[in-house]
């Protein structure tokens, strides 16, 4: 028979295991369900299937697209390859203009179509997505 | 000239840890007698860093454009204010403030240290210059602030006008205090593991340091926070963004720390916590340093994309780390001979806090770091938004914020739960008052009832104490209050705002239900270094007064940015906030406007925290 002391420090030791475990598998679990995948337009071009996440979409707002109206605002993202049309109703970052890089997060309908909830700002004038940079490195 | 001096000094600064480092090995083997001369040159070393740090602030006044880091980050329009405070709003001058603070806290901590044991004190001065020399060698050789351009531009680039804000140029300096103050905690539990010092005594003396850095850290963080709701027009108080992140870790393990420093100092238990925890705090405020300067996340505060500088501090990170697991593995000796815990006593609430405090940590750390990990190996980009944050630590707030109101009950060693009768009352009163509030809302009712009376509960136990206890563990007391008058705003802050966005164009007229918002003009106004479009906005709730906002579009010359200044009308019930921006080219302005109950009690319950933090640090000092 193993002492009381020991049967308690065996418990302590197995229900920290236990509770390590638990957290590594909630948060896992958590990150599958939450993350937000970034793409380009030639990417979703290049999509299976349209999933029903939400996703990112960057690339430069395209010369003379932006058209605005009292509820929602339209536009299109391009990376010079391809481009998406997204629209759009809620806040509109400063930095957002034509010609300059975005980034939208939302929800695909089709690979042409993209209903963003969110426009991300970026402080910076300079600022260009990696994607979009590398796209027109590319050209 | 200037320039020239504060070139000059920081390598003679540089110089001086190499002496200083060489007399603390001489003096380590015969540490008899204190050699004074390593306190004399700590003082020259931080002496040489502030002639070196005012030379730089004194090029930015001067607008000296020969200095390559005021070329790139001032402008003769910009007023003197932002002037000085471009000062350490780059990467260049934010360094040399960490070296600043790094210098200035390893000669208070000699000054003040008087009484403890020689080699514990020499010790502690090498740690800290091995961190020390290594900024400096990072600082001389990959971002010098005082490189030379020629021929000389007659014209600075600018600094980003978002940075050009009261709250963001003190934010900062208060920020590295808390930040930077850790280095010397890190230092210090180093050296007493080395010389097997950890007692008492050392927890008495060090908690004093802990203090200090959790309050500046604390007012750092509330001052960002502050600054991003209304500069960067966010509307809210935390976004989860990665910056924002790299600042909760280090506090979240100092706040742990700084509760086991209790448990240390009274019962000589968790020593290994504390230990673990201190070096925790300080690599993860590298650790910060280093993902927001190696430019891996991009934000406002990534001042440059150089993979140099990002690979230094990366190397520099693992070799401390490196360097104080050794340390902690081959001097700690563990004495197992009171490390026994009754179920119900003080030591095991914390010991409970900090596994909460440890679970929360994870999930910021794993939440920040997994994008950046995600990318390095498949190249695939991603990124975690707040429901990750808000799913994985919300239901944990529920037992953290109970247990935090029971803990400070119970008493060291062995305890049991007197009037268990005003315990139980207490719930079913914030139960109820909990219900009543939930009841009529149309969101999830069990997990925000549940949490709600959580937050209740220790609201009024703690309130309760006020009372009963009086100056007995006042700030204790203080500090948990205000953090269920923080968790309490948050939640009804967020469950009663509202939010109305749309696009207006001038005299247009937005109309809801309960809400009317009268766009009615636009001015403009030019001033030294911007041009400003001033709206002009009235807006008439059903139940409340007709109020006029006045949010203003600037457009900033140089560099050419546009932003948007809120306007917030603060009272203790909510903050009514309205914020325009222009679609180029087109004649609507987007309009956002928010309701934002109790939002200034947010503000005001994290200073209450950071003010008890002060009266614990006051009262040590009469005591002793």
């Amino acid at each position: 028979m193993y002492g009381r002391k020991v049967k308690l420090r065996f418990f302590f030791v197995l229900s920290v295991l236990f509770i390590l475990a638990f957290s590594a598998f909630l948060i896992l679990k958590s990150l599958e369900e939450n993350v937000i995948y970034f793409q380009s337009p030639s990417e979703i071009k290049s999509l299976s299937e349209i999933e029903k996440k939400k996703i990112r979409v960057g690339g430069m707002v395209k010369g003379g697209s932006i058209s605005i109206q009292a509820t929602d605002l339209k536009f299109v993202i391009t990376d010079f390859k391809n481009e998406i049309n997204v629209v759009y109703s809620g806040a509109i970052p400063n930095l957002f203009e034509e010609g300059k890089g975005v980034v939208a997060e939302g929800f695909l309908k089709d690979k042409n179509f993209f209903l963003a909830t969110k426009i991300l700002a970026k402080h910076d004038e300079n600022y260009m997505p990696p994607e979009v940079k590398a796209a027109i490195e590319e050209k | 000239m200037a320039s020239l001096i504060g070139s000059y000094s920081l390598i003679l600064g540089f110089c001086c840890s190499l002496i200083i480092f060489f007399f603390s090995v001489r003096n380590f083997k015969s540490p008899k007698r204190f050699d004074y001369k390593i306190l004399s040159f700590t003082f020259l070393q931080l002496f040489f860093v502030i002639v070196s740090f005012v030379g730089l602030i004194i090029s930015f006044i001067n607008s000296d454009f020969s200095n390559e880091t005021v070329f790139n980050h001032s402008h003769t329009t910009k007023p003197l204010f932002y002037k000085i405070s471009g000062t350490w709003g780059n990467h260049e001058g934010s360094l040399l403030l960490w070296l600043l603070v790094l210098t200035l806290f390893i000669f208070l901590f000699l000054i003040k240290s008087k009484k403890q044991p020689n080699n514990y004190r020499i010790l502690t001065s090498m740690f800290q210059q091995i961190i020390i020399i290594g900024f400096f060698i990072f600082l001389i050789k990959t971002s010098n602030p005082f490189s030379y351009i020629f021929p000389i531009p007659n014209e600075g680039l600018g600094l980003n006008p978002i940075l050009q804000d009261p709250a963001l140029a003190i934010h900062p300096p208060i920020l590295y205090l808390g930040y930077v103050g850790s280095s010397i905690i890190f230092s210090s539990a180093l050296a007493a593991t080395t010389l097997n010092f950890i007692s008492k005594d050392w927890a008495k003396h060090i908690k004093v340091w802990v203090l200090i850095s959790w309050i500046f850290l604390t007012l750092g963080i509330l001052l960002g926070s502050i600054w991003a709701y209304y500069e960067l027009g966010w509307g809210g108080f935390w976004f989860w963004d990665p910056v924002e992140n790299v600042s909760l870790m280090p506090w979240l393990a100092l706040t742990t720390l700084l509760h086991c420093i209790l448990a240390l100092e009274k019962r000589l238990i968790l020593t290994s916590w504390v230990i673990i925890l201190s070096i925790a705090t300080f690599t993860l405020s590298m650790c910060g340093t280093f993902l927001v300067r190696s430019g891996i996340l991009n934000s406002v505060h990534t001042f440059a994309n150089d993979p140099e500088r990002g690979l230094f501090i990366l190397i520099f990170l693992f070799s401390l780390v490196f360097l104080s697991l050794f340390i902690f593995f081959f001097f700690h000796k563990n004495e197992n001979n009171n490390n026994s815990f009754f179920w119900l006593s003080k030591e095991s609430s914390i010991l409970v806090n900090n596994w909460f405090m440890m679970y929360f940590l994870s999930v910021v750390l794993v939440g920040t770091i997994y994008p950046i990990f995600l990318e390095v190996i498949t190249s695939e980009k991603i990124s975690v938004g707040p429901p990750f944050y808000n799913k994985l630590i919300i239901p944990f707030l529920i037992p953290f914020l109970l247990s935090m109101a029971i803990g400070p009950k119970l008493k060291w060693i062995k305890s049991e739960i007197q009037n268990k009768m005003y315990l139980v009352l207490f719930l079913f009163i914030s139960f109820f008052i909990s219900f009543i509030i939930i009841k009529n809302l149309d969101i999830n009712f069990l997990i925000n009832s549940i949490l709600l009376t959580s937050s209740f509960y220790l609201f009024f136990i703690t309130l309760r104490d006020f009372f009963i206890k009086g100056y007995q563990n006042l700030s204790q007391n203080l500090a948990h209050f205000g953090f269920s008058l923080l968790i309490l705003s948050i939640l009804f802050n967020n469950i009663y705002s509202t939010e109305v966005i749309t696009n207006l164009k001038v005299g247009q007229t937005f109309k809801s239900k309960s809400l009317i918002i009268d766009f009615q003009s636009i001015d403009k106004k030019n001033e030294k270094n911007f041009q400003a479009i001033i709206g002009k906005f009235k807006i008439k709730e059903l139940d409340n007064e007709t109020i006029i906002l006045n949010p203003e579009l600037r457009v900033y010359n140089q560099p050419n940015i546009i932003t948007s200044e809120a306007d917030i009308k603060t009272n203790l019930l909510k903050d009514r906030f309205i914020t325009m921006n222009l679609v180029s080219n087109q004649d609507y302005f987007n309009i956002r406007y928010q309701d934002k109950p109790f939002m200034i009690w947010i503000w005001l319950s994290v200073l209450l925290i950071s003010f008890a933090g002060l009266m614990s640090l006051l009262k040590k000092r009469y005591e002793n």
